[in-house]
């Protein structure tokens, strides 16, 4: 007993960081559950109902399965190809808008000009309405949206490949992040050029918008469920892929060793077309979900979610993609449940923090993914 | 490059134009400065003539003001990333931290509107702004020890972003309020202490009483001389300052990269095993070089936004900021001092106000329609039409045209135009990454 005792002080000595985070994580816990009795242990923040705290939890976990799809990509290519791909935001951006304008085209068509429709209403003076965009009213519109960004973005990331990080391959992580940015600006600026600046409304406002689960007392928006379950299955299908499919043994050796994947005959330069395939294709879907989640549009959205998608990679250790996946759901807890205690302008600075935490005590990240730089 | 192969090359006719200009910018860096100034004012007097000299003396103004200030900040960062490699893209957020700080500082405590301060002397509100983004910059320096160059990228670029929202949260701006007695504004943002330089030219800085100074200065260039507008000859005036201030920001940096601190710095840069074995703090030095940086780019904030009369955290201190100051260091060169004054100018006048202003003179020549959105252009095909809007909706594209140059830059020069050195330097050695699989079928 003894031993064991002392071994957890050495420890708790070594990382005194990570003791006073656990300390915090705890004091917050138990105020939360103070909270939700009516009193307050800290000072900040006030008494909360279950009510409010479970619908905190729930739109948590809506944004981070986005997020956190969204990070997949983002750390596959940080493992297979070593670089931060600051372009990656700007392929949710591109799903978007792609995935969005074929939705439009297959629930609005012969009602509305289809410039309007595959500009998402950047052209014409059609309103939401008119078009009539909703999981319930227009389901296979919205799912052939879904495809259409996956496919679309894909090939997109695989053009900017192609034309921008393949002559780098062998140069190093800086030049190529600083490449990657010169690509966002181009992908960003194009799509803001093509289909214009304005932040407009995508989803049509239908009268039954929730889905009713009458035995659980549960009533819940319908375009959530569907991120939900659209965002478990992508997750899904990426990890059967993974561990069940050849690609997937040659990805995973890529990312742990690259000599060795080489050696043994692995032909890398598929495995990187895959990778940005994938990649890229869950960036456009998870872009795509994500302005289903929000009901809006605007040719910037990407880029400005990057950071979290960043936040989230980091979190669950930079190259792992399960680690990508629980730190998009930790981001997204943060996200919602940091107003409990501290004002809702910093909830997106909260994410940050605790990014930037997660580095210092942390750096391999919660899952000790695979180290590249 | 070595001293020996230059005269060579002269007397052999020098194989491009490029090349000779090269050779002379490494005898010249003053000239080849002045000689790029020059053909930016060469290309604005084209651009502006027919609309007269108050025009072209005018975006002249706006063509140096921007040159010169984004000089200061690629300067500041060349310490930190040409010298130390130390990869940061929280620019911007030092630069908010260094403006707010003085506006807090200086704004009277009972201001006719806006967020009230402590209506302190400027000069302290100068020194104060620089302090505080070197407080924080030794803050974030303590990741930057521990991290690799990406990662600390991502990470300065959260604390940017902090800076930003906390900035722009008026719940911070209360909370200043009720504990200090200041505030910052919030979204709505602060107005500045008045520049300095106004009161040189005009008694008070009121319009209308000019001092004998700027009777001179007014009677010669202004309205009743050559009939240059008094408010674009006051921003001349300021334009000067701030030269001085990239002089300074030179020398110094200049100086600090020739001490024996500053080969310290390059060898970190190239090498952090070998500067560690040879027995250099590099964890120590990584600090006071982050520090210095951070509080050069309070300083440069200061100078850029302090001069504009407003601030506000959005759009104003947004990520792409730091970004525009990258691309001015990459082109010039991460590493070399002039080439952070040179990308400066080039980034402000060829890619950021240039495309604009080219933009809206080729719009004036076509006599078409522009239509209302990218499809309705397309949709007319006619050349002329999409012409007009591509010219009415130059803005995106000048981002565009902007990217290529970065990726165009990272393909064929990653050394920029005056960069000095064999490869782009980062916290560690990234060039461990192993090469090959392209050749894999």
């Amino acid at each position: 007993m003894g031993t064991t005792d002392s071994s957890i002080v050495d420890s708790a000595r070594a990382r005194p960081g990570l003791l006073l985070v656990a300390f915090l994580g705890g004091l917050l816990l138990v105020d939360l559950a103070a909270k939700l009795f009516g009193f307050s242990i800290l000072p900040f923040g006030e008494a909360i109902s279950v009510d409010r705290l479970g619908s905190n939890l729930w739109n948590g976990l809506v944004i981070g399965l986005v997020i956190g799809l969204a990070g997949i990509g983002l750390s596959m290519t940080y493992s297979i190809l070593s670089f931060a791909n600051f372009s990656h935001g700007d392929l949710l951006s591109t799903g978007a808008f792609t995935g969005w304008g074929v939705a439009f085209l297959v629930a609005g068509f012969g009602d509305v000009p289809i410039r309007t429709l595959l500009t998402v209403r950047d052209a014409g003076s059609a309103t939401v309405g008119d078009i009539g965009a909703h999981i319930l009213s227009t389901p296979v519109a919205i799912l052939i949206g879904l495809l259409a960004a996956f496919a679309i973005t894909a090939l997109v990331a695989l053009a900017l490949d192609r034309a921008f990080y393949k002559p780098m391959r062998d140069r190093d992580g800086i030049s190529i992040l600083i490449a990657s940015i010169g690509a966002a600006l181009i992908v960003r600026y194009v799509l803001q050029f093509v289909y214009g600046s304005d932040r407009r409304g995508v989803t049509a406002s239908i009268d039954a918008s929730n889905l009713v689960f009458a035995p659980l007392g549960l009533s819940v928006d319908a375009h959530k469920v569907t991120i939900v379950v659209a965002a478990l299955a992508l997750m899904l299908v990426m990890h059967f892929m993974l561990q069940r499919t050849k690609l997937g043994t040659a990805m995973r050796a890529m990312a742990d060793n690259k000599d060795l994947a080489l050696i043994t005959g692995i032909p890398t330069e598929r495995v990187v077309t895959a990778t940005w395939i994938i990649g890229g294709g869950l960036a456009g879907a998870s872009g795509y979900l994500y302005v289903l989640l929000r009901g809006a549009i605007q040719f910037d959205f990407g880029w400005l979610l990057l950071l979290l998608i960043f936040a989230a990679v980091i979190l669950g250790g930079i190259g792992s993609v399960y680690g990508a996946i629980a730190g998009g759901l930790v981001i997204g807890i943060v996200f919602t449940t940091s107003p409990i205690w501290i004002p809702s302008d910093f909830n997106q600075a909260a994410a940050f923090a605790v990014m930037i935490t997660m580095l210092l005590l942390r750096p391999e990240g919660l899952f000790g993914g695979v180290s590249t730089a | 490059m070595s001293d020996g192969s230059a005269p060579a090359s002269e007397t052999a006719a020098p194989e491009s134009a490029t090349a000779a200009l090269i050779d002379a910018a490494r005898r010249s860096d003053l000239g080849i400065v002045l000689g790029t100034l020059l053909l930016v004012y060469l290309a604005a007097t084209l651009l502006t003539f027919s609309s007269g000299l108050n025009s072209v003396v005018g975006l002249m103004r706006t063509l140096t003001f921007l040159g010169l200030v984004y000089a200061l900040a690629a300067l500041a960062l060349n310490l930190q990333w040409g010298y130390a490699g130390l990869f940061n893209i929280g620019v911007a957020g030092f630069m908010a931290l260094g403006v707010y700080t003085m506006g807090i500082v200086v704004r009277s405590p009972d201001p006719a509107f806006g967020p009230p301060g402590f209506g302190l002397p400027l000069p302290v509100g100068i020194v104060a702004g620089m302090l505080v983004a070197a407080v924080v910059g030794l803050l974030a320096a303590l990741p930057a020890l521990r991290l690799k160059a990406d990662y600390l990228a991502i990470v300065t670029l959260g604390i940017s972003e902090i800076i930003r929202l906390t900035l722009q949260s008026s719940t911070f701006d209360e909370f200043l309020r009720d504990t200090l007695g200041v505030g910052t504004g919030g979204g709505r943002g602060m107005g500045l202490p008045q520049n300095p330089t106004r009161e040189l030219f005009l008694v008070d800085g009121q319009a209308g009483t000019p001092t004998a100074l700027g009777e001179v200065v007014f009677g010669v260039f202004g309205e009743s001389g050559l009939g240059i507008a008094n408010t674009i000859l006051l921003d001349w005036g300021y334009i000067a300052v701030l030269a001085a201030f990239v002089l300074g920001f030179y020398v110094l940096l200049e100086r600090l990269g020739r001490s024996p601190f500053g080969r310290t710095l390059k060898a970190i840069r190239e090498d952090q095993l070998v500067a560690d074995s040879l027995g250099k703090d590099v964890d120590l030095i990584k600090i006071k070089v982050f520090v210095i940086g951070c509080a050069l780019m309070g300083l440069a904030g200061i100078l850029w936004f302090g001069s504009q009369g407003n601030v506000s955290p959005t759009p104003q201190f947004m990520p792409v900021l730091t970004f525009y100051v990258f691309i001015a260091v990459i082109i010039g060169g991460s590493g070399s001092n002039t080439g952070a004054v040179l990308g400066g100018i080039v980034f402000a006048s060829v890619l950021f106000e240039g495309p604009r202003r080219v933009g809206s003179s080729l719009r004036d020549l076509i006599d078409a329609e522009t239509p209302p959105s990218f499809a309705d252009a397309v949709l007319t095909l006619d050349p002329t039409a999409f012409l007009a809007f591509a010219t009415e909706n130059i803005a995106p594209l000048q981002f565009v045209f902007l990217g290529l140059i970065l990726v165009f830059i990272m393909h064929r020069r990653p050394d920029g135009i005056l960069g000095d050195r064999v490869e782009t330097a980062a916290a560690v050695d990234l060039s461990e990454r192993p090469s090959g699989g392209e050749t894999d079928e």
